[in-house]
This record gives C-alpha cells, structure tokens and sequence, in this order.
C-alpha cells in the first residue's frame, strides 16, 4: 500500500543506510569526511592540505591561519570517537611538502599524539610528494589492505578495487528550488574517492569529466555529507555545476 | 513653503552674468532654490539641496562652480588640477548630465573643459586625465577612490572647489555611500578649502544628509551644511486601479489587470510601467504584449538586459518613439527620459518615498501634477498602496535612516591611502572619523581594522612576514610591495555581484536535431544570475529579454538558449520583491486593517474578506501580534502576521522552528510573505498552546535573539553571503574578473570554508564582526526583527481555529511556490534519499497487486 509522503518524513525514520560496500567490504562514511572499515579498524582520510592558509598569505591572501587547527580538531574528534587501531590519509595531507617541516609546534604536537598508540601511513600525494620524518608514521606511495588498494590519485583502470583521494569530490542536488552542495563519497561499489577532508579544501563536481570514466555510471551513489548523517543520493540526481 | 522662502530672502535677487542673459534668452526665470544655492555655496558654505524631480536640481548644483569659473581670468592650458568634481550613482547619469551641460558651456562660450570618467573611459584617457585634468570632470565614486590611490592624487585635487554629489539620497545609506564619505574627508585633506554640494530628492530626515556633506571632529558635535529645500511642486494624482475581476490571493504577477493596464497606456502618451523585480518585469512584458492589438511600442528595460539592449530603449524613450516601457528600479534615479504623463506602479511600493521618487518620473515640471496609477498584485498589496497613496497625500517620507559606516569599506580606503603613499595612522584615524558615517567609529575599531590590512588582524600573529603594510622607520604605515597597489586597483569598489552569466542564444534548433554543444553560439541577449541558471535543466523553459525560452544548456560562462514556441514558461522566475515593505508603510497597513471604519476605502472584494476574517477569527489590533493555529491535511499550523517584510519573516521562521522543536511540535518547515509567517509541524500546536506545554509569550521572547541566533547564524547562507561580500570588499579573497578561469562559486565555495574556521577559532574577528552588521539591517533584518518582538511583548493573542482563516489565505498559498529557505537542507536531504525509498516501496507494492 503507498503511503503519504509526510509520513516518512519525521526526523526519526528508520531509512538511512549507515555503511556502503567497497569491493564486499563494510565501510562506514562519517560526516565529518572520514571513511571507518570497522573490521580491519582502520580509519581513512583525504586531501587533509594542512598550511593551506599559510601558502596562501606567502601569496597575499590573509586567509585566517587557522584551517590546521580546524582540521587536526576534526580529526582528532573523529579519531576519539571511533578509536581505530590504523589510520591512513590518503595523500595531500599538506598543502605544500616544504610546509610538513615548517608545521607550527603546537600542530606538529597533537599530529604525534594522534599517532600514539596505532599505525599511521601518509600516502604521498601531488601536493606532498616528499614528507619530513618530523611528523611520524610509515611514508608510502600506496597501501593494501586485503587486496583493497588506497592511493592518492585513482589509477586509469577501469572498475578497479580501490579507494583513492585527489578529486576531492562534491555533489550537487536540487530540491524545491533550493541547491544543496555538499562534500561527499562517491562510489559504485568497486572504487571509492573520498572526500577532501582539510578545512579549507575546494571541491570538485561529480559530474565533472575526471569523474566520467572512474565509476560505473548506472551504479553511482554520491554520500553527501550533512550535519548528523551521511546521505546516500543515487547518482541520476545529481546535478554538474 | 514659509521654511523655504526665509531661505531665499537672503539669496540673490539675479544671475550673474553671462548667466542672466542665457536664461533671458530662453525665456527661463531662475528657481528660487537655484538662487539661494548658489548664494550659500558660492559663499563657500557646504549645502544641501532638496528638490523634486524636475526642479532644475542638477543646474542649480553646477551654478555655483560654473559661475566661479566664468569669473576668473583665463588662464594659460594647462591645468593641473581639477575645480570642480561631480560625482554620481550612476554611468548613465554622468553621460546625460555632460551632454546637457556641454550646451550652456558652449552658448555662453565659457572657458570651461568638461569631461567624464568611469568603467567605460579608456585607460589611455583615465592616465591623460591623471595628467591633464579638465575643470569639471563627472565621475562615479569607485573612481574618485581609484583616482586617490595614486600619488599624483595631491596634485590632481590640490586645488579642488567644489564637490557635487548627484542623488545623494541614494548613495548615503550603503557602502558605495560609506566610501565617497572617506573619500570626501580624503577630498578636504588635500583641498581644505573645497564646497561640498548634495543634491537630493525629498526624505525623511534632510538633516542625515546634511551632516554627511560635513567634515566632523570626532563624535564630539554634528555640524550640518546649509539646507535648501525648492518647493514642493504641484501634488500627485495617483489613483489605485479598481478593476472587476477578482483579486488574487496571493502572488505578484497581477496578470488579472493587465487588460485595464493596457487600456491605461492606451490612454496616454507615454507611460512608465515600474515593477519590482527584473522577472515581474519580463512577465508583465510578455502579458501586455499578449494583449497589444493596437501594436503600440511597449519596451522592456532592467539591469539584466545586455546594455546594448537597453541604450536602444533609452534612445527610443528621449525620441519619444515609444509609448511603454516596462522597467525595474534601473530607471529610478534621475534620467531625464523625455515625455513620461504616466507612471504606472505594478504590484506593492514598499514604501512612501520609494513610491514619491517614481511617481516623480511623470511629468518632469514642477507645475504640474504627475499622474500615476498603482496596481496592487494581490489583496494584501491592495491595502499597501492604500497605505502608500494615504501616505503620498501627506506628503510622508520613509527613507531608511543612516547607519554606521561599514568596516570592510573602511579596510579599502585603509589600502587605498597606503597605496597613495605612506600614511600616519593618528592623522588618518582623524581623518577617517571626520566622515559622517564613521564620526562614532572608536580608535580601537580603526586600529583592529588597520591590523586586518597589514596583516589580516588575527589573534594568532603568525602572518608577519608576509604583513601588506610595513612601518617606516619614522613609525608610518607603508605599502609592502608596489604588487599590493595593482591587487588594490582591480579590486576596488564596493559593488559586488552575484555572479552572473550570459544568456545567449544559439544560432539553429536544439533538441533531437543536434545536441546543445553542437549549437553554434549566436547573441547575447543578456545577463542572469547564476543561481537561476543552476536550478533549470536543459529542455525546462523561461522567460527571458521578453521571450519564452529553452534552457539548452552551459557552455562555460554562457546559458546557451533556443527559442519556444511556448506561451507559458516551466520555471516560474519569481523571486520575491526586492525591497522589504518599510517600517512606516507596515505601521500604516497595521491600521488600516485594525480598525473597520478604514475598510471602506478599500475596495468591496477587500473589505469583504476583512469582514469574514473578523467573523471567522479576529482582525489584528494595530500594536498586537495575531497568532492563529489550526490543523490541514495531516498537519499543524502555525501563522502569524507581524507586517515586518519578507526577511524578517524568515529569520523569525529561523528561530521559531529551532524553538518549536526543543518544545517538541516536530516542525516541518515554514514560509514566510511580506505580511505573515506560517509554521507547520507533526504536532498539535493549538492543543500545546491551550494546556500549557507551549507558552506564546515565551515562544515570541526577545530572547531568541541571543543562543538561538547565535546558533542559526554559525550555518545560515545568508551569513556565509554577508561575509563573502565582506571578504571581498575588505581585500581578503579577490574579486572575480572577466576572463579569469575562477567562477563565483568555487568563490563562494571558499569563502564559505573561510568562514566556518574564522567563525570556530576567532568569533570576534572584524570581518565577522561587518558580516554580521550587514546581515543585521540587509538579508536578515534582526534589528526590525528585535524592534517588533519588543513591540508585541505582552500583547500576543492567540486564536485556535477548525481550519485556514482568510487572513492566512495567501502565505498558504505561498507553500510550495516559495522555496524553503537555504538552511532546511538538512530535512531536504533526507526528503531526497525517503522519497526514493517511498518510491522504491511504492514500486514494490504495485507489483505485488
């Protein structure tokens, strides 16, 4: 029997997935950007761009100096919260690889007390391709964790089995004339690109060319970020900018 | 009168010459106000003159610097130094005022070279002008500041003498208004002795403007330039046009009359058809054209059309070869268009002096009434122009009163002077505060804004190194870098867009013949926000440059277009009306609606509904808050009718809802008019009400102005909007030129992450700090906001109903039409992913039966 829309509207209604699957495995996305694999209690992360503010006052914007802050804050809420045994950011993680070794003090301390007591790899990415042994962890280019693949850009190969960064994707939906533009997790089910996690990292649509040849189109689903929850949007809904 | 003619007894009783004799020539008498201002300001004195339009206004501002110039010997080309600026709101404006000044300059052969300089002048002549100034030079106020930013700026004003600023009335209260004030104070740095001349037409409170035109010591005393007021002019016809079809409830497009508007330009030589937004604009177009069998020339004109466009329909105007033109508020400033007898005001005025200013379009002589004819749109806008006509009839003024000066305006001008040369911050703090606006502007404020300059101003001070301002060892201030200079001048201005993109119109047919790509790219019909563009999908159709047309698709910054053969466009392009009623007109509507003894001014369909409204439920005292509840369908509503305008409805949507669902009523959403405001939720609030569980005079407490606000703000668009123009403005993010690969919205993008960390980790940063004051009185409204919750504290009468009253008839209507507003997109979000799950159920369901 079809029901009434507005009865499935209330905010308690039990219809939101809470995990999505990459490659068979259970994931589950957080709205704060990060993506949880409970079973191997890793925590994943993108696109971090620590400094990004700083590179951008040697350029003469006086962008607040505090987007290293607000997302080592982040991270540090979301690590507290899922206490995971591994974490891995996925490339990027500072704006510039010169800025790793000038990272302020303070920062450069709660970065060391984050990795006490777990693994932690920096995945080399674009922007950091070289990394200072002053900020701890395991310096890789990729990483393989039960033949799931995380990298920083994804690879050319069409549906492969891997979780990547780089794009920093964005989905855009309209509904009753309003737009909603949000981070998100874009995924078919064989590759995953996560979201770009740094406070003051752009984004990029979804249904922009770099996105056309990485995902089975019929079974894309962007995960958009919203406050409490993560929502997953089909992908015929999605709108370019 | 008697105010003004004491003024005049002590004016000159004739022109100097050569002047007497030209205006004898002609057979003109010079206007007593003409004489009296050139007698004060020829005397050196700063004055205000108020004039109506069509009261020599312009001529009288120039007299007294013309005359000047006629007197002094000739002297040997060239001249180093401007005598004379004129500066007003508008390009056009300074094009016109030339061409008219150009013609007694020439017959009385006066020794005078006159010149323009805007956006428009070629930067070769910009440089020559820097070098070889004319006596007078008609400019805009961006490149009064451009000009100021060079070090030639001492020599090119050194010897200025007059200032004139055009239209005064509206340039004060805004930000393009807070940068001519500084660099007016700038002005009589460099020239101590120059005369500030306003010109303005009729407000509510002359003495603002008169204080702006002066330079302050400091809060300490106000001092007020001289004031002239002209005559007042023969008084307005207006009329409200009755017409026998039924008034709609709700809506703006006032299709309904469009038969009795036709017949009103019909009736008429030339008629002027003001609406509120460029979208009601191209409806009311379309419409009248629908209806012109007569074929009569009915053109459109408003700021979206490519300028092309519009000079032709500004050119046929002057020529008198048109008999219509429908416009938006481009054409209310004081264009001279020729021979308007009619001014024709569809849908509400918003206010008194808005609606005076436009009727004063018609008939520009001073002798004879203008005639206008407002046509109201809906019921509620019916008593709105009954307000506004009663008000018209006093002769009542409603323009918004003058506000602090902004801080990112202050942050420009900051760079702007560094960019001049090496500045003392003590000098230019006096300098600065000397400017009206910004006379109570304390030296701490100025301070943290000069810090925001060199080096962003940020409690964590690690940006010294790449500081935009350095000391000098003498202790002044200095630009780091002559890159810093050039940053500054493309980016100066107080004037930013929403970005915007180009509408063009592809050359052969889209759809099944050839994809929207292969189209080759044909005219540009104009231009249209950006955030329009986004919500259409190709093959959706809209209204346009007077046209139906099919949305194609993007190609970079251009919406590519194909032609319809569609009457009726898929996207209605409403977006409200632009201004929010004034505060004066609401308080008027308020009463007329009070008391039953008004209602028969009003017409039968009207009053009728009053009447039933009165049976049903009760009609709203004049200083009460009216709260109705009732159920529909299978929720719960909530409507009120504060009068405040549209903005201040929503925010007070905002932070009811985040109210009613700590009191758990489950509030769905909410959609707010110019008049009223209705709240819906899952739970009965009319029970709540009546056995306690939700006390009204809690839920309308001040309070909510605080936390909840507070709360609000941290996620609201509408904040993240204030600051990106703030950010702008104040040189922190760049503004956007053409050709630059950068759009607005990954701008806006950034802005937006910039201001969720600025927000988080230093919540009292000056930038926030000019965010929030704009929002406040802008897109928020929370100071009328505050002002009407004080007012109704104590005097909320709540009626519970069975069903909708006829007074909540039109903001219910309102549900659907207007989108929910930027913040419910949490609920809009799982609306999207429920309904494909409903939908996926539904399926499911039918394959089973």
């Amino acid at each position: 029997m079809l029901r009434a829309k507005h009865d499935l509207m209330p905010e308690t209604a039990p219809t939101l997935r809470s995990h999505l699957a990459v490659a068979g495995h259970a994931m589950r996305p957080l709205p704060a950007g990060a993506l949880y694999w409970e079973d191997e209690r890793t925590l994943l992360v993108a696109d971090l761009h620590l400094e990004k503010g700083a590179a951008f006052a040697a350029l003469g914007m006086l962008l607040p100096p505090y987007d290293t802050r607000a997302t080592l804050d982040r991270l540090t809420r979301v690590i507290d919260a899922v206490q995971p045994l591994r974490v891995v950011a996925l490339g990027d993680s500072f704006h510039r690889s010169e800025c790793a070794a000038r990272l302020p003090a303070e920062d450069r301390d709660t970065l060391l007390a984050l990795q006490r007591g777990r693994e932690w790899f920096w995945i080399c990415g674009n922007h950091d391709p070289h990394l200072p042994a002053s900020i701890g962890g395991t310096v890789c280019a990729t990483l393989t964790i039960c033949g799931l693949t995380l990298r920083h850009e994804p690879s050319p190969a069409a549906s492969a089995r891997e979780i990547a960064g780089h794009l920093h994707p964005v989905a855009r939906i309209a509904r009753r004339g309003t737009l909603i533009r949000r981070r998100c997790f874009a995924t078919d089910g064989n590759r995953l690109v996560m979201p770009a996690f740094g406070a003051y990292a752009g984004g990029l649509n979804l249904r922009d060319e770099a996105f056309a040849l990485l995902f089975h189109r019929h079974r894309l689903e962007a995960w958009m970020m919203g406050r409490a929850n993560v929502y997953p949007v089909i992908g015929s809904l999605l709108l370019p900018d | 009168m008697s105010a003004s003619e004491s003024l005049f007894a002590e004016a000159p009783r004739a022109l100097p010459e050569p002047f007497a004799s030209w205006f004898k020539a002609r057979g003109w008498q010079p206007h007593a106000h003409q004489l009296a201002l050139l007698a004060q300001a020829g005397a050196g004195r700063d004055t205000l003159l108020i004039a109506p339009t069509g009261g020599g206004k312009t001529l009288a501002g120039f007299l007294p610097s013309l005359t000047d110039l006629a007197r002094r010997p000739a002297r040997p080309a060239p001249e180093t130094a401007i005598h004379t600026l004129y500066v007003s709101p508008l390009k056009a404006l300074t094009v016109d005022i030339a061409r008219n000044l150009a013609t007694p300059v020439a017959e009385m052969d006066l020794p005078i070279k006159l010149e323009t300089r805007t956006g428009d002048t070629p930067p070769s002549r910009r440089a020559r002008q820097r070098l070889l100034p004319p006596h007078i030079l008609l400019t805009t106020p961006e490149q009064i500041a451009l000009m100021l930013s060079h070090r030639s700026a001492a020599d090119l004003f050194g010897a200025l003498n007059f200032v004139i600023l055009d239209e005064l009335h509206a340039l004060a209260s805004s930000k393009r208004g807070d940068l001519l004030a500084l660099d007016l104070a700038r002005l009589r740095t460099l020239s101590p002795g120059l005369t500030a001349i306003g010109l303005s037409a009729t407000v509510a409170r002359p003495y603002e403007l008169a204080a702006y035109l002066m330079p302050h010591r400091g809060k300490a005393a106000t001092r007020l330039a001289e004031i002239v007021v002209a005559g007042e002019g023969a008084r307005a016809d207006i009329s409200i046009l009755r017409s026998d079809a039924a008034l709609p409830w709700a809506g703006h497009s006032a299709r309904y009359a469009l038969t009795e508007i036709y017949a009103a330009i019909e009736a008429h030589r030339m008629s002027l058809v003001f609406v509120n937004t460029r979208s009601q604009a191209e409806m009311l177009f379309n419409g009248l054209w629908r209806h012109n069998d007569a074929n009569l020339p009915i053109a459109l004109h408003h700021g979206s059309l490519d300028v092309a466009q519009r000079r032709k329909v500004e050119a046929a105007m002057v020529q008198g070869k048109l008999r219509a033109v429908v416009c938006t508020s481009t054409l209310d400033l004081g264009i001279d268009w020729g021979d308007v007898d009619l001014v024709i005001n569809v849908g509400a005025p918003k206010g008194a002096s808005r609606l005076a200013q436009r009727i004063g379009r018609a008939n520009h002589r001073l002798d004879e009434p203008s005639k206008a004819l407002l046509v109201p749109a809906n019921r509620f806008e019916v008593i709105e122009c009954q307000a506004a006509l009663e008000a018209a009839a006093e002769g009542a003024q409603d323009t918004p009163p003058l506000r602090p000066g902004a801080l990112d305006v202050l942050a420009q001008h900051v760079l702007g002077t560094a960019c001049a040369g090496p500045f003392d911050e003590d000098r230019l703090y006096r300098e600065v505060t000397s400017a009206a606006p910004y006379q109570g502007l304390l030296r701490e404020g100025f301070d943290q804004v000069v810090q925001f300059v060199a080096t962003g101003g940020y409690a964590l001070a690690n940006y010294e190194r790449y500081a935009k301002l350095k000391r000098t060892p003498e202790g002044q201030y200095r630009l780091a870098h002559p890159r810093i200079a050039q940053q500054y001048r493309l980016n100066v201005g107080t004037i930013v867009e929403a970005p915007m993109l180009r509408v063009r119109l592809a050359r052969g047919r889209g759809g099944a013949l050839k994809p929207s790509h292969m189209l080759a790219a044909g005219r540009v019909l104009g231009e249209v926000e950006e955030y329009f563009i986004e919500q259409l999908m190709p093959g959706d159709t809209f209204i346009f440059a007077g046209e139906v047309l099919r949305f194609e698709g993007l190609r970079e910054t251009d919406a590519i277009v194909t032609r319809t053969h569609a009457t009726e466009p898929k996207i209605p392009a409403y977006e409200g009306g632009k201004f929010p009623l004034s505060t004066y007109l609401a308080e008027r509507v308020r009463g007329l609606i009070a008391d039953g003894q008004h209602w028969r001014r009003l017409p039968d369909q009207v009053s009728d509904w009053l009447r039933l409204q009165a049976e049903f439920s009760v009609v709203p005292g004049p200083q009460e808050i009216l709260v109705e509840t009732f159920p529909r369908g299978a929720r719960h509503y909530l409507v009120c009718y504060p009068f405040e305008g549209r903005l201040a409805h929503q925010s007070l949507g905002m932070l009811l809802t985040r109210q009613l669902e700590r009191a758990r009523a489950a509030p769905l959403g909410f959609v707010a008019n110019e008049y009223a405001l209705a709240v819906w939720g899952l739970n009965d609030i009319g029970a709540m009400v009546r056995d306690g569980r939700l006390d009204l005079a809690q839920l309308f407490d001040e309070d909510m102005l605080g936390d909840d606000l507070d709360a609000w703000l941290a996620e609201s668009s509408l904040m993240k909007r204030s600051f990106r123009v703030c950010a702008i403005i104040s040189g922190l993010i760049e503004r956007r030129h053409p050709g630059q690969e950068k759009t607005g919205r990954q701008m806006t993008a950034s802005s937006d992450l910039i201001y969720d960390v600025l927000r988080q980790h230093e919540p009292g940063h000056i930038l926030l700090k000019a965010a929030f004051a704009d929002a406040a009185t802008g897109l928020i409204d929370v100071y009328r906001l505050g002002d009407f919750l004080r007012r109704i504290k104590g005097r909320i009468r709540h009626i519970g109903l069975g069903r909708v009253s006829p007074l909540a008839v039109p903001v219910m209507l309102e549900i659907g039409r207007e989108s929910v507003s930027g913040e419910a997109s949490e609920i809009l979000l799982r609306e999207t992913v429920e309904e494909l799950v409903a939908e996926a159920l539904g399926e499911h369901a039918a394959r089973q039966t």
